[in-house]
C-alpha cells in the first residue's frame, strides 16, 4: 500500500528519529510512505482568530500538493496533523474561506484529501490485532506511559481521532507491541508547548515536565512515548533542570512511538537517531535486551 | 460621538466576539476552564476571570495580563466548557489585539543561542505565530 506522506519541518532535522523509524517500520509492514514531491512548513499553530486566513495558506497549499498525489495524506507530528486536518475541514466546510484561499493560491481545492495520522493507519488499516501478529520482537512488558499531549486529540469535533478525555488508541498500539501500558492522569495534559520559546514563560514548561514525568514515574513507567517533536523536546530537554530542583526525581527516557515500533519490526539502528535525544535511551533498552541482536526475540 | 463607559465596554466585547467567533455572554462562570487548565497556577488571571472581565469591559486589565501569553492553546478548556465556548479562541483574540498594535511579546534577539540551536523548528514557528505580529 502506497500512501502520500507529509514529514513537516522538524522531522527533517531535530526529529529524524521519528521520521526515519516511521518510514522503515511502515515499509516492514507493507506500507510505502511516498513523500510529497514538494512541501513547505504547515505553519504549526492553527490560527484561532476568525479573520486570520493568511495562516491557513501554508497548510492548504500542502493539502493541494497532496491532492495531486492521492486521496490520503499521512503525517506523524501532532502539530502538522492538527494544522493540516483543521485547515482541511475549514476549506471543506467554510465556503467563504475556501474561496479566499483558492483565489490566493490560484487553485480549486475542495478539501477532498483525508488527513490521517500513522496511529490511525495502524488502527484502521493494519489493525492492532494484525500488528501484534506481525511484530518480529515483543517489547517484553516494557512499562511505557503513552503521552498524547494536546493536538493529537483536540479539538475533538475537528480531529475525531479518539475520545479527548479518555483516549485508547495509543494504549492499544503499545499493547500490540508487547508493552505494559502505564496509565497516568497527565497523559492528555499539555507540556507547555511553545511556552518554551519565550524566556518569560519557559519556566512553566519545566514545571509541566516535572508534573507529567513524576506522575508517569509514580505509576511505574520506565519510558514515555510521544508522537510530537515539541512534546519530546520539552519533556526530554527539561529533565536536567527538573532533576536539579527536585532531588527525588529520576530521569526517564522519552521515545517516539515509531522508535518503539521500529524495535519491534527489527529496524536498523541507524534510523533511531538516539544521539539527538537529551537523555540517552540506550541504557534502558540494553537492560531490557531490546537493542538489535540483544535479548529474547 | 458619545464617549461613555458603556460604549467602550460594548466596543471591546464586540471586538472580542468578532475576532474569536465566541459569544462572551454565554459564559456563566462555572469555572471548569480554570479547574482543568494545566498552566493556571502561573496565571495572574484565571481563564474564567478573563471572560468575566471582558463581560464587564475591563479591556486594559485583560490585555495587560500575563494569562493571555501563558495560554498554550492546548484546548483543554474548549473540550470541557459546558457552554460550548472555545476559550482558546478568546485568548487568541486578546493576543491579536495586542500584537496588531505592535506589542510583540517575543523578540528573536531575546532568545539564547543555545536555545536556538537546540529547539525544534515547530517551537519557533508556533511561538512566533503566537507571540509576534506576522
Amino acid at each position: 500500500m502506497k500512501i502520500p506522506y507529509y514529514p513537516g519541518c522538524t522531522l527533517s532535522t531535530k526529529a529524524k528519529g521519528l521520521d526515519e523509524t516511521a518510514r522503515a517500520a511502515a515499509n516492514a509492514l507493507g506500507i510505502e510512505f511516498v513523500e510529497l514531491p514538494k512541501w513547505t512548513c504547515c505553519g504549526a499553530a492553527f490560527p484561532l482568530v476568525t479573520d486570520d486566513v493568511m495562516a491557513m495558506v501554508a497548510p492548504t497549499r500542502n493539502l493541494i500538493y497532496a491532492s495531486k498525489e492521492g486521496e490520503k495524506l499521512v503525517t506523524l507530528c501532532s502539530f502538522c496533523y492538527n494544522a493540516l486536518k483543521r485547515a482541511n475541514k475549514t476549506v471543506k466546510e467554510n465556503p467563504e474561506k475556501r474561496d479566499k484561499l483558492n483565489d490566493f493560491i490560484e487553485e480549486k481545492y475542495d478539501g477532498g484529501v483525508k488527513v490521517v495520522h500513522l496511529l490511525e493507519v495502524l488502527r484502521d488499516e493494519i489493525g492492532f490485532k494484525n500488528l501484534r501478529e506481525r511484530i518480529k520482537k515483543d517489547l517484553g512488558g516494557l512499562k511505557v506511559a503513552p503521552y498524547y499531549g494536546c493536538l493529537l486529540l483536540r479539538p475533538f469535533d475537528e480531529i475525531e481521532l479518539d475520545d479527548p478525555e479518555d483516549p485508547h488508541i495509543f494504549e492499544e498500539f503499545l499493547q500490540a507491541l508487547g508493552c505494559e501500558v502505564v496509565n497516568f492522569p497527565y497523559k492528555t495534559e499539555c507540556c507547555g508547548s511553545y511556552l518554551s520559546v519565550s524566556p518569560e514563560t519557559s519556566e512553566v514548561v519545566a514545571k509541566r515536565t516535572y508534573s507529567i514525568l513524576s506522575s508517569a514515574l509514580r505509576n511505574g513507567a520506565e519510558a514515555i512515548a510521544t508522537t510530537c517533536p515539541l512534546c519530546h523536546f520539552n519533556l526530554d530537554q527539561k529533565q536536567d533542570e527538573v532533576a536539579a530542583e527536585h532531588r527525588e526525581f529520576t530521569k526517564i527516557p522519552v521515545l517516539y512511538f515509531t522508535q518503539l515500533l521500529g524495535l519491534c519490526m527489527g529496524i536498523d539502528e541507524k534510523f533511531y537517531h538516539f544521539d539527538r535525544h537529551f537523555l540517552d535511551p540506550h541504557p534502558l533498552l540494553e537492560e531490557k535486551g531490546l537493542l538489535l541482536g540483544g535479548g529474547q526475540g | 460621538m458619545e464617549i461613555s463607559e458603556k460604549r467602550t465596554r460594548e466596543e471591546f466585547v464586540e471586538k472580542v466576539e468578532e475576532l474569536s467567533g465566541q459569544s462572551i455572554f454565554s459564559c456563566n462562570q462555572c469555572g471548569r476552564c480554570s479547574a482543568g487548565c494545566p498552566i493556571v497556577t502561573a496565571m495572574d488571571l484565571l481563564p474564567n476571570q478573563v471572560i468575566r472581565l471582558i463581560q464587564l469591559g475591563y479591556e486594559g486589565k485583560v490585555l495587560n495580563s500575563r494569562t493571555i501569553w501563558l495560554c498554550a492553546s492546548c484546548l483543554t478548556c474548549d473540550s470541557r466548557c459546558p457552554r460550548g465556548i472555545d476559550i482558546s479562541r478568546i485568548m487568541e483574540s486578546l493576543r491579536a489585539q495586542v500584537l496588531r498594535k505592535g506589542g510583540d511579546f517575543l523578540e528573536i534577539s531575546k532568545l539564547s543561542l543555545d536555545f536556538l540551536i537546540l529547539a525544534p523548528q515547530q517551537a519557533f514557528v508556533s511561538g512566533f505565530r503566537k507571540y509576534s505580529a506576522y
